[in-house]
């Protein structure tokens, strides 16, 4: 069974984030991989160990031939990469994206699994998993925390507001994870050493079949209008616990009337 | 031309419309000469006279079956949208909500605008405001292109108040076929035993983050804590990757967005992606041993202490007074 993974290298996440001039992502520093994709490599790593075989495969759209992230997701065991880096993908929106991931999918080559994981951590917008499985004509299993597959068919736990739903689809399919849905590995040092060597097929949007005219700043169809700060909240009291300091949230909470 | 008729994917939790499902029809009565709403699911019937007190004046409905809601909602919507031309629909950036505007997006290809939380139209011009890097920063973003316009709004982003209209009339319309994506069947529902209000809902929210040291501290610091004061009980982000607790927990950017009357935060450093999820709560109580974490920059009273002190005291006082 091959299982492709949706992987995005963004900006350190704890290192303030600020825009460019034009208001996209300023991407200066070291690129990694979104811890919430790492759920999706040791997902797939997973499956594809208990279907007995088949490829773990990573797709990628980054500026600038980006490979940092995508070498953590290949010392993890993965065993090859799609990258899609182009200039004319600056500025593109969600959909623009999903279309860029669909064509990378068929790319790849015989995908019987896509995940992803449910939103990115930087730009978090949350369309994409049924966005490219709908390009693609795949069902989509969004928001997994438990993930089976077999008979040709995959078996969710999809997290609900009320608790889980069971649910199920044949393949191919997309599957979208929560957080924790497993423990990702750390990769061994065989493991970054091997990745050095495994194969990035990087491509540029002619190269998929796309249109530069249906992507980037030029198929957003979105202007952002007006960027500023949002309003501050200023800090109360502080106090060091000194054995008492529950009887101040005691008294706190009196005041409010919650107790 | 202004906006003429705006639509909300309405969503349900059991008999009654969900809260943000009565949100968002609020602030389209703001907007817009019509206002309708679609319903994927059975009793559309029992939900009709809150969503016309709401705004609605009728309500378009679908029965899924044993299909997934959003995926059968978004074939149902694209077919509507042919029919009725809205300008706008609105829908929760919810499991289901977030389901149907993906593939509806693809579907008519139209744009999408996600995490709203603001929304207003100058003149046929639609703009949603969301926050980024943590809710630092907000920014406005208009639709470009042709009508209709798709955006998701986080819940509470605005009050729900009945407008006093009469109940929406219900138009039942067939389910469409969806394809492949439409055969995805949901096979079993597992409701989880709660005690207490809802995560989204309750006056009183205590979550725990990695301070706790342990998964173990959780039922009896944060649940504990959270049951005396009839609260919900809620996550940061560290502990739902590290398998402590279930993503519903999870109160943040990715996550729930609770703003109760007090948050009580146990163990939080502070993340910015953790307190887009909870600074817009009334009041803010922090417990961390670090002097130095974030999150007292936003608490209104913060305990620079540490939470297995502090907690079982907390505790013991409360229980003490009951």
């Amino acid at each position: 069974m091959n299982i492709a993974v949706c992987v995005k290298q963004i900006p350190d996440p704890n290192v303030p984030g600020k825009l460019e001039a034009d208001n996209t992502l300023d991407r200066s520093g070291k690129p990694q991989i979104d811890d919430s994709d790492m759920y999706g490599v040791e997902m797939a790593l997973q499956l594809a160990d208990k279907a007995g075989g088949g490829e773990v495969i990573l797709l990628s759209m980054a500026p600038g031939g980006e490979v940092a992230g995508l070498r953590t997701g290949l010392a993890m065991g993965s065993a090859r990469a799609v990258l899609v880096s182009d200039d004319a993908l600056s500025g593109s929106d969600a959909l623009s994206t999903a279309k860029v991931l669909a064509k990378a999918v068929e790319r790849a080559g015989d995908v019987d699994l896509l995940l992803t994981a449910t939103e990115s951590t930087d730009g978090y917008t949350g369309t994409i998993p049924a966005q490219v499985a709908e390009l693609l004509g795949w069902p989509s299993l969004t928001f997994a925390k438990h993930v089976e597959v077999a008979d040709g068919k995959v078996t969710i736990q999809r997290q609900t507001e009320a608790g889980y739903d069971v649910v199920e689809a044949s393949l191919p399919a997309v599957v979208s994870v929560t957080a924790g849905v497993v423990e990702p590995r750390y990769p061994s040092f065989k493991g970054i050493m091997a990745a050095k060597n495994k194969p990035v097929d990087q491509v540029t949007v002619a190269d998929l079949g796309l249109d530069a005219g249906d992507v980037g700043w030029a198929g957003a169809r979105q202007q952002i209008v007006s960027v500023g700060a949002a309003p501050e909240r200023q800090a109360g009291e502080k106090i060091e616990d000194d054995g008492d300091a529950y009887t101040r949230v005691v008294e706190f909470l009196e005041n409010l009337k919650v107790i | 031309m202004a906006v003429s008729k705006t639509w909300v994917f309405a969503e349900a939790d059991g008999d009654k419309p969900t809260g943000t499902t009565l949100e968002l029809l609020t602030k389209a009565r703001e907007l817009s000469g019509t206002l309708e709403a679609v319903y994927v699911g059975a009793n559309a019937d029992t939900l009709a006279g809150v969503l016309g007190e709401h705004g609605a004046t009728t309500v378009y409905a679908v029965d899924p079956g044993d299909a997934l809601p959003g995926v059968v909602g978004a074939a149902a919507l694209a077919s509507l949208i042919g029919e009725h031309a809205p300008d706008l629909v609105l829908f929760a950036q919810s499991y289901d909500g977030r389901d149907a505007i993906s593939r509806l997006s693809v579907k008519l290809d139209r744009p999408v605008l996600t995490n709203g939380t603001s929304l207003r139209a100058d003149g046929d011009q639609v703009v949603v405001g969301a926050a980024i890097f943590g809710g630092n920063t907000l920014v406005d973003t208009e639709f470009e292109g042709e009508a209709p316009f798709l955006a998701a709004i986080r819940p509470k982003s605005f009050a729900a108040e009945p407008g006093g209209g009469a109940p929406a009339q219900v138009v039942t319309v067939p389910a469409p076929d969806a394809g492949r994506a439409g055969e995805t069947r949901v096979l079993e529902r597992h409701v989880e035993e709660r005690e207490g209000p809802k995560l989204e809902e309750a006056q009183v929210v205590v979550s725990g983050g990695r301070g706790l040291g342990s998964a173990e501290a959780y039922d009896p610091l944060v649940e504990q804590l959270a049951k005396l004061l009839g609260g919900a009980s809620g996550a940061s982000r560290a502990i739902v990757d590290a398998g402590w607790v279930p993503y519903a927990k999870q109160v943040g950017q990715t996550g729930k967005v609770v703003k109760p009357k007090v948050y009580i935060a146990l163990g939080i450093s502070g993340a910015t992606q953790h307190m887009v999820g909870m600074k817009g709560s009334e009041n803010i109580i922090a417990v961390n041993k670090d002097a130095e974490a974030p999150i007292f920059g936003i608490a209104d009273l913060g305990v620079v202490g540490d939470v297995h002190k502090v907690v079982p005291k907390l505790i013991e006082a409360l229980q003490a007074r009951s």
